[in-house]
Protein backbone atom coordinates (compact mmCIF):
# COMPACT_ATOMS: atom_id res chain seq x y z
CA UNK A 1 0.00 0.00 0.00
CA UNK A 2 1.56 3.44 -1.14
CA UNK A 3 1.69 6.56 1.12
CA UNK A 4 -1.56 7.89 -0.46
CA UNK A 5 -3.63 4.48 0.18
CA UNK A 6 -2.62 5.14 3.43
CA UNK A 7 -3.49 8.94 3.96
CA UNK A 8 -6.81 8.38 1.61
CA UNK A 9 -7.98 5.41 4.39
CA UNK A 10 -7.20 7.60 7.32
CA UNK A 11 -9.03 10.51 5.79
CA UNK A 12 -12.41 8.43 4.92
CA UNK A 13 -12.18 6.38 8.26
CA UNK A 14 -12.35 9.73 9.99
CA UNK A 15 -14.80 10.61 8.06
CA UNK A 16 -17.30 8.11 7.89
CA UNK A 17 -16.53 7.06 11.83
CA UNK A 18 -17.47 11.01 12.89
CA UNK A 19 -20.61 11.16 10.88
CA UNK A 20 -21.84 8.06 12.47
CA UNK A 21 -20.94 9.36 15.75
CA UNK A 22 -22.67 12.83 14.44
CA UNK A 23 -26.07 10.36 13.75
CA UNK A 24 -25.68 8.03 16.71
CA UNK A 25 -24.54 10.40 19.57
CA UNK A 26 -26.81 10.99 22.43
CA UNK A 27 -25.82 14.19 23.28
CA UNK A 28 -26.26 17.00 20.88
CA UNK A 29 -22.81 18.67 21.94
CA UNK A 30 -20.90 15.35 21.43
CA UNK A 31 -23.04 15.62 17.57
CA UNK A 32 -21.76 18.79 17.11
CA UNK A 33 -17.73 18.31 17.66
CA UNK A 34 -17.78 14.93 15.93
CA UNK A 35 -19.29 16.66 12.51
CA UNK A 36 -16.24 19.45 13.05
CA UNK A 37 -13.82 16.20 12.63
CA UNK A 38 -16.31 14.89 9.47
CA UNK A 39 -15.69 18.35 8.33
CA UNK A 40 -12.53 18.31 8.75
CA UNK A 41 -11.92 14.57 6.93
CA UNK A 42 -13.82 15.92 3.97
CA UNK A 43 -10.98 18.41 3.58
CA UNK A 44 -8.54 15.88 3.16
CA UNK A 45 -10.32 14.28 0.84
CA UNK A 46 -10.17 17.56 -1.44
CA UNK A 47 -6.73 17.89 -0.92
CA UNK A 48 -6.14 13.93 -1.87
CA UNK A 49 -8.46 14.91 -4.96
CA UNK A 50 -6.39 17.95 -5.68
CA UNK A 51 -8.95 20.77 -5.19
CA UNK A 52 -6.91 22.38 -2.45
CA UNK A 53 -8.66 25.78 -3.14
CA UNK A 54 -12.09 23.52 -2.21
CA UNK A 55 -10.62 22.50 1.06
CA UNK A 56 -9.64 25.57 2.40
CA UNK A 57 -13.01 27.13 1.19
CA UNK A 58 -14.52 23.81 3.30
CA UNK A 59 -12.29 24.66 6.40
CA UNK A 60 -12.82 28.41 6.71
CA UNK A 61 -17.10 27.99 5.82
CA UNK A 62 -18.05 24.79 7.49
CA UNK A 63 -15.82 24.70 10.36
CA UNK A 64 -15.65 28.41 10.90
CA UNK A 65 -19.14 28.96 10.04
CA UNK A 66 -21.62 26.47 9.51
CA UNK A 67 -20.33 24.42 12.82
CA UNK A 68 -20.42 27.99 15.03
CA UNK A 69 -23.97 28.86 14.08
CA UNK A 70 -25.04 24.88 14.28
CA UNK A 71 -23.93 25.27 18.41
CA UNK A 72 -25.33 28.48 18.83
CA UNK A 73 -28.92 26.93 17.57
CA UNK A 74 -28.11 23.81 19.83
CA UNK A 75 -27.38 26.63 22.85
CA UNK A 76 -30.56 28.95 22.12
CA UNK A 77 -32.99 26.52 21.54
CA UNK A 78 -31.87 25.03 25.04
CA UNK A 79 -31.92 26.38 28.57
CA UNK A 80 -28.79 27.05 29.84
CA UNK A 81 -28.86 25.21 33.23
CA UNK A 82 -30.25 21.79 30.44
CA UNK A 83 -26.27 20.41 30.97
CA UNK A 84 -27.46 17.16 29.26
CA UNK A 85 -28.79 18.47 25.51
CA UNK A 86 -30.25 15.05 24.94
CA UNK A 87 -31.43 14.74 21.43
CA UNK A 88 -33.89 11.60 20.97
CA UNK A 89 -34.10 9.43 18.19
CA UNK A 90 -37.44 7.91 16.62
CA UNK A 91 -38.98 5.54 14.31
CA UNK A 92 -35.57 4.26 14.56
CA UNK A 93 -36.08 0.70 12.67
CA UNK A 94 -37.74 1.73 9.53
CA UNK A 95 -35.61 4.64 9.14
CA UNK A 96 -32.55 1.91 9.36
CA UNK A 97 -34.45 -0.42 7.14
CA UNK A 98 -35.10 2.48 4.44
CA UNK A 99 -31.45 3.38 5.02
CA UNK A 100 -29.82 -0.02 4.76
CA UNK A 101 -31.59 -1.47 1.56
CA UNK A 102 -30.42 2.33 -0.38
CA UNK A 103 -26.77 1.50 1.36
CA UNK A 104 -27.27 -2.27 -0.11
CA UNK A 105 -27.86 -0.67 -3.46
CA UNK A 106 -25.67 1.58 -3.80
CA UNK A 107 -22.57 0.89 -2.41
CA UNK A 108 -22.70 -2.92 -0.89
CA UNK A 109 -18.58 -3.53 -1.47
CA UNK A 110 -19.18 -7.27 -1.71
CA UNK A 111 -19.83 -9.03 -5.23
CA UNK A 112 -22.35 -11.90 -4.01
CA UNK A 113 -24.67 -13.98 -5.82
CA UNK A 114 -27.00 -16.50 -4.57
CA UNK A 115 -30.62 -17.81 -5.66
CA UNK A 116 -33.85 -16.88 -4.15
CA UNK A 117 -36.49 -18.70 -5.45
CA UNK A 118 -35.02 -19.98 -8.52
CA UNK A 119 -33.85 -16.71 -9.79
CA UNK A 120 -30.93 -16.12 -9.82
CA UNK A 121 -29.84 -12.55 -8.29
CA UNK A 122 -26.42 -10.48 -7.76
CA UNK A 123 -25.57 -8.40 -4.81
CA UNK A 124 -23.34 -5.66 -5.83
CA UNK A 125 -23.54 -2.06 -5.45
CA UNK A 126 -24.24 -0.15 -8.17
CA UNK A 127 -21.51 2.05 -8.22
CA UNK A 128 -19.12 -0.44 -8.52
CA UNK A 129 -21.09 -2.26 -12.04
CA UNK A 130 -20.64 1.31 -13.77
CA UNK A 131 -18.27 2.06 -15.97
CA UNK A 132 -17.75 5.55 -15.00
CA UNK A 133 -16.73 8.00 -17.92
CA UNK A 134 -13.09 7.85 -18.10
CA UNK A 135 -11.10 10.74 -19.00
CA UNK A 136 -7.40 12.20 -18.80
CA UNK A 137 -8.23 13.43 -14.92
CA UNK A 138 -6.72 16.15 -13.94
CA UNK A 139 -3.37 15.71 -11.71
CA UNK A 140 -3.00 17.39 -8.58
CA UNK A 141 -2.22 21.38 -9.48
CA UNK A 142 -2.93 24.52 -8.02
CA UNK A 143 -6.50 25.51 -8.86
CA UNK A 144 -6.82 28.73 -7.21
CA UNK A 145 -5.93 30.90 -10.19
CA UNK A 146 -7.88 29.02 -12.80
CA UNK A 147 -11.61 28.96 -10.23
CA UNK A 148 -10.65 32.68 -9.97
CA UNK A 149 -10.76 33.07 -13.89
CA UNK A 150 -13.84 30.87 -14.43
CA UNK A 151 -15.97 32.60 -11.39
CA UNK A 152 -15.06 35.90 -13.57
CA UNK A 153 -15.76 34.59 -17.03
CA UNK A 154 -17.52 31.58 -17.70
CA UNK A 155 -19.39 31.88 -14.62
CA UNK A 156 -19.98 34.80 -14.04
CA UNK A 157 -23.87 34.59 -13.83
CA UNK A 158 -24.16 31.84 -11.42
CA UNK A 159 -21.50 33.51 -9.44
CA UNK A 160 -23.55 37.03 -9.34
CA UNK A 161 -26.72 34.71 -8.55
CA UNK A 162 -25.34 33.22 -5.55
CA UNK A 163 -24.17 36.82 -4.50
CA UNK A 164 -27.87 37.82 -4.93
CA UNK A 165 -29.12 34.81 -3.01
CA UNK A 166 -26.51 35.05 0.22
CA UNK A 167 -28.31 39.08 0.94
CA UNK A 168 -31.61 37.48 0.43
CA UNK A 169 -30.73 34.60 2.83
CA UNK A 170 -29.36 37.46 5.15
CA UNK A 171 -32.04 39.86 5.25
CA UNK A 172 -34.56 36.44 5.07
CA UNK A 173 -32.83 35.25 8.33
CA UNK A 174 -32.99 38.77 10.03
CA UNK A 175 -36.68 39.00 9.22
CA UNK A 176 -37.31 35.76 10.46
CA UNK A 177 -35.91 35.91 13.95
CA UNK A 178 -36.97 39.62 14.84
CA UNK A 179 -39.46 39.90 17.59
CA UNK A 180 -42.64 41.43 16.23
CA UNK A 181 -44.36 43.73 18.44
CA UNK A 182 -47.37 42.05 19.91
CA UNK A 183 -50.61 42.40 17.48
CA UNK B 1 -3.97 2.67 -6.62
CA UNK B 2 -7.13 4.93 -5.27
CA UNK B 3 -9.47 5.14 -7.87
CA UNK B 4 -12.85 7.08 -8.22
CA UNK B 5 -14.90 4.24 -6.92
CA UNK B 6 -13.34 4.19 -3.43
CA UNK B 7 -14.32 7.97 -3.50
CA UNK B 8 -18.21 7.10 -4.07
CA UNK B 9 -17.77 4.31 -1.41
CA UNK B 10 -17.17 7.30 1.06
CA UNK B 11 -19.55 9.56 -0.06
CA UNK B 12 -22.21 6.93 -0.18
CA UNK B 13 -21.78 5.75 2.90
CA UNK B 14 -21.98 9.68 4.28
CA UNK B 15 -24.87 10.56 2.56
CA UNK B 16 -26.82 6.93 3.65
CA UNK B 17 -25.69 8.18 7.37
CA UNK B 18 -27.18 11.48 6.78
CA UNK B 19 -29.64 10.34 5.85
CA UNK B 20 -30.31 8.36 8.74
CA UNK B 21 -30.04 11.35 10.54
CA UNK B 22 -32.66 13.30 8.77
CA UNK B 23 -34.73 10.42 9.20
CA UNK B 24 -34.48 9.71 12.67
CA UNK B 25 -33.50 12.86 14.85
CA UNK B 26 -36.16 14.20 16.71
CA UNK B 27 -34.28 17.77 17.52
CA UNK B 28 -34.20 20.26 14.23
CA UNK B 29 -30.76 20.96 14.75
CA UNK B 30 -29.20 17.63 14.44
CA UNK B 31 -31.52 17.02 11.68
CA UNK B 32 -29.81 20.20 9.74
CA UNK B 33 -26.50 17.90 11.00
CA UNK B 34 -27.83 15.23 8.72
CA UNK B 35 -28.52 17.41 5.81
CA UNK B 36 -25.10 19.21 6.20
CA UNK B 37 -23.52 15.40 5.78
CA UNK B 38 -25.70 14.59 2.45
CA UNK B 39 -24.75 18.01 0.98
CA UNK B 40 -20.36 16.91 2.00
CA UNK B 41 -21.33 13.61 0.31
CA UNK B 42 -22.30 15.40 -2.62
CA UNK B 43 -19.48 17.49 -2.68
CA UNK B 44 -17.04 14.87 -2.62
CA UNK B 45 -18.93 13.42 -5.84
CA UNK B 46 -18.61 16.36 -7.78
CA UNK B 47 -15.18 16.79 -6.97
CA UNK B 48 -13.76 13.24 -7.84
CA UNK B 49 -15.77 13.52 -11.09
CA UNK B 50 -13.57 16.84 -11.35
CA UNK B 51 -10.53 14.95 -10.51
CA UNK B 52 -11.16 11.61 -12.23
CA UNK B 53 -13.19 12.96 -15.36
CA UNK B 54 -13.02 14.89 -18.07
CA UNK B 55 -10.17 17.15 -16.72
CA UNK B 56 -11.51 20.43 -16.20
CA UNK B 57 -12.78 21.95 -13.39
CA UNK B 58 -16.43 22.37 -13.35
CA UNK B 59 -16.98 20.18 -10.60
CA UNK B 60 -14.74 22.41 -8.26
CA UNK B 61 -17.00 25.38 -9.16
CA UNK B 62 -20.15 23.53 -8.25
CA UNK B 63 -18.91 22.52 -5.62
CA UNK B 64 -18.28 26.07 -4.24
CA UNK B 65 -21.98 26.95 -5.35
CA UNK B 66 -23.08 23.93 -3.07
CA UNK B 67 -20.97 25.66 -0.48
CA UNK B 68 -22.85 29.16 -0.94
CA UNK B 69 -25.98 27.60 -0.54
CA UNK B 70 -25.68 25.16 2.36
CA UNK B 71 -24.56 28.15 4.24
CA UNK B 72 -27.72 30.62 3.37
CA UNK B 73 -29.79 27.27 3.97
CA UNK B 74 -28.45 26.97 7.21
CA UNK B 75 -28.77 30.41 8.56
CA UNK B 76 -32.64 30.61 7.28
CA UNK B 77 -33.18 27.33 9.11
CA UNK B 78 -31.75 28.08 12.34
CA UNK B 79 -33.74 31.29 12.23
CA UNK B 80 -37.07 29.09 11.62
CA UNK B 81 -36.27 26.76 14.52
CA UNK B 82 -35.33 29.56 16.79
CA UNK B 83 -38.46 30.87 15.85
CA UNK B 84 -40.07 27.84 16.57
CA UNK B 85 -38.60 27.63 20.00
CA UNK B 86 -39.80 30.86 20.75
CA UNK B 87 -43.16 30.04 19.86
CA UNK B 88 -43.30 26.39 21.47
CA UNK B 89 -40.83 26.19 24.04
CA UNK B 90 -39.21 23.11 22.26
CA UNK B 91 -36.83 22.23 19.16
CA UNK B 92 -38.38 19.27 18.20
CA UNK B 93 -40.01 18.86 15.04
CA UNK B 94 -42.47 16.26 16.05
CA UNK B 95 -44.20 18.93 18.44
CA UNK B 96 -44.26 21.69 15.70
CA UNK B 97 -48.20 21.09 14.51
CA UNK B 98 -49.22 24.18 14.49
CA UNK B 99 -50.88 24.16 11.37
CA UNK B 100 -52.80 20.75 12.29
CA UNK B 101 -56.44 21.08 11.85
Amino acid sequence: MTAGAVVFYLFAAITVGSAAVVVLARSLIYSAFALLFTFFGVAGLYVLLGADFLAATQLLIYVGGILVLLLFGVMLTHKLYDLDLRSEVTQFLPAATIVGGLFLILAWPIDLSFNLLGRQMRLYGVLFQTTWAAGPGRPPAATTAEIGRLFMGQYLLPFEAASILLLVALIGAAMIVRRRPQA
Amino acid sequence: MIGIQHYLFVSASLFCLGFLGILTRRNAVNVLMGIELVLNSANINLVAFSRFGPGNLQGQLFAVFVIVIAAAEVAVALAIVLTLYRLRRTPNLDEADILRG
